[in-house]
């Protein structure tokens, strides 16, 4: 075989390399919707679980799952843009901005499973409050920090210098330029990595399994604060949708188990596909509009100039 | 006057505590992640100094059996199914995440790259759960029907993590090749090579400590898969005796025990062992990339 055709031959794997990849992921959502279809039946969605009979609904998973989504994001969305400012504004380079940056890299590192055994000893056993909704969101905010904080940072950073110079040279203080001049430029980013990440926190599992718990109190909304049985309440059990469906694969006593399990994945693909339109409507629309406002200014700046 | 005064006094004040919450932030990542290596530690070891296990039995034995008289705790086993699982993965998905890396950069229409990439974030964004979801209802049915025996085996543990890890590692071997000089494409290609030559002989090696640093990463990531591997795997505690025979990882028993077992007593004790042993390998995984990986820093 000649150099030429060698060529041609691999160009050919790799087109059928990339098309198997494209056809995989198809597979994947035609087998998920196919075999969780009726899953938007409102009464499946918002229907309460039954342990005995078939047609129950998933109604309090779906309620923990995106109150967990909430409680995280309440959570590590301040304390990520905290780390990444720092990071990126006021840590001296050197050592210690590389032991900060070892912790992070650790911290990404470790297994989701390893994360969720130490909430089982910090959140729930050391605080004596059980498994809680607030523990899993804790703990999975110690998986979300690290990748949330990077995305700040860098934000921060690829921000344009001449933005931060001109606040500056205006006698604005280095914290005035940050929070009216660099974080609104940073924006964008900011936010298409806050909603991915966003979609992971929906998604993650071994964590809550031993500090959210696989159980959920009955939910009423007319539940004092206090009780356990308000939906609201952080400091009760919160079973997730994701731990749901591993549950019903590994200890489903319910006649539709399976049914129930292929509807809930396709819940979550659906939620995955959401999250990750979103995220890529938000940053193409706050890039717009982040760059339009850019070239107008840097239009004005002309202008003045010429006068 | 008064005034003018007043706000530049809270400007400053503003300023201050501004920096004092960024630097605590800062320094928080660095207190969450000291206290979880300390809590796992001084719990993984109280098997050794509270149970009297002794480490070697640990880690070279394969007699799992808490409930025996007297119960053995060696985790061999569990080391041994972590391993063959993430390895096996690999070796089918670092090639195809190569491949699809090379493809994306030096080969692909724009058009084909604009539909990988949405493709490849949705393969990354599918939750664990569903992935196992997967192989149980697709996956272990169609072993069944090749291999006879259950279906949950090494092989369906190695399959599905082969698919989670796959987008780990082509986005992180895309980047390395992105960062090759276009210089060394047109330097070979102005030596008369083919464009597979080029790839092969030269930009692939010109980028191979970032797509090291990628394999490591897929590596680790499927260490510490825990709910999928466990789903599909059929945890049997017996070393695999081939692909197609069900075993158990790290991963899979701490998933399936810990709940099962009362804090302080000797399983619980070697279950936390077997964690603090997922967190060593995971600070084994760190410390290879910082030595295979690219050298310089952004």
């Amino acid at each position: 075989m000649t150099a030429r055709m060698i060529d041609k031959v691999w160009t050919g794997i790799f087109y059928a390399v990339a098309a198997a990849v494209i056809g995989l992921l198809i597979f994947f959502f035609a087998v998920v919707l196919s075999k969780g279809a009726g899953f938007w039946q409102p009464e499946f969605l918002f229907g309460r679980p039954s342990n005995t009979q078939a047609g129950g609904g998933i109604g309090p998973q779906l309620i923990n799952s995106f109150y967990m989504l909430v409680v995280t994001l309440l959570l590590s969305v301040p304390l990520s843009l905290g780390a990444g400012i720092y990071l990126a504004e006021y840590a001296k380079q050197g050592r210690i901005v590389g032991f900060i940056r070892l912790c992070l890299e650790t911290m990404a590192s470790l297994p989701s499973i390893v994360v969720g055994l130490f909430g089982l000893l910090a959140f729930v056993t050391l605080t004596g409050w059980g498994y809680t909704l607030l523990g899993g969101a804790l703990a999975v905010t110690i998986i979300n920090l690290p990748g949330l904080t990077r995305i700040c940072e860098t934000a921060i950073l690829d921000v344009p210098s001449n933005i931060k110079e001109g606040s500056l040279a205006l006698g604005a203080t280095r914290w005035q330029t940050l929070v009216k001049a660099v974080l609104p430029a940073a924006i964008p980013q900011i936010v298409t990595g806050v909603i991915l990440s966003a979609g992971r926190i929906f998604g993650e599992a071994a964590v809550f399994i031993y500090t959210a718990g696989l159980t959920t109190p009955m939910l009423r909304w007319d539940a004092d604060w206090g009780s356990q049985a308000n939906p609201l309440n952080v400091f009760r059990p919160a079973e997730t949708l994701t731990v749901h469906i591993w549950k019903l694969n590994s200890e489903g006593i319910v006649p539709d188990a399976k049914l129930i399990a292929a509807k809930s994945a396709a819940v979550l693909m659906v939620a995955v596909l959401l999250f990750n339109l979103a995220a890529r409507l938000a940053s193409s629309l706050l890039a717009r509009y982040f760059s339009g406002g850019r070239r107008a200014r840097r239009g004005r700046g002309e202008r003045s100039k010429a006068a | 006057m008064q005034q003018m005064h007043t706000k530049r006094r809270n400007r400053w004040l503003e300023e201050y505590i501004g920096r004092t919450f960024a630097v605590i932030c800062g320094w928080l990542i660095v207190l969450i992640t000291v206290t979880m290596i300390i809590f796992l530690a001084v719990k993984g070891i109280q098997s050794f100094t509270d149970s009297g296990l002794s480490l070697s039995d640990m880690l070279l034995s394969a007699q799992w059996d808490p409930n025996g008289t007297p119960p053995k705790y060696g985790a061999l086993i569990f080391i041994v199914g972590s391993m063959l699982v993430s390895l096996g993965a690999l070796l089918i998905s670092a090639p195809i995440a190569l491949a699809l890396a090379i493809f994306m950069n030096f080969i692909a229409p724009k058009w084909f790259v604009s539909l990988l990439k949405p493709v490849l974030e949705l393969l990354v964004g599918i939750p664990s759960v569903v992935y196992g979801w997967l192989g149980v209802t697709i996956l272990v049915p169609l072993l069944r029907e090749w291999f006879g025996g259950s279906g949950f085996s090494l092989l369906a543990g190695i399959i599905v993590l082969s698919m989670m890890i796959l987008p780990t590692i082509t986005s992180i071997a895309a980047d390395a090749l992105a960062n090759v000089p276009m210089a060394y494409m047109e330097a070979s290609y102005g030596l008369g090579s083919t464009r597979w030559q080029a790839i092969s002989r030269v930009i692939v090696p010109a980028a191979k400590a970032g797509i090291a640093t990628g394999v490591v990463l897929g590596l680790a990531r499927a260490f510490g898969e825990a709910l999928a591997v466990q789903m599909v795997i059929g945890n049997t505690i017996k070393l695999p005796s081939g692909l197609d025979s069900p075993t158990a990882t790290l991963t899979s028993v701490l998933t399936m025990d810990m709940a099962n077992t009362i804090n302080g007593t000797p399983w619980n004790n070697a279950l936390w062992t077997l964690a603090l042993m997922l967190l060593l390998i995971s600070f084994f995984f760190i410390a290879v990339i910082r030595l295979v990986g690219p050298r310089k820093e952004r």
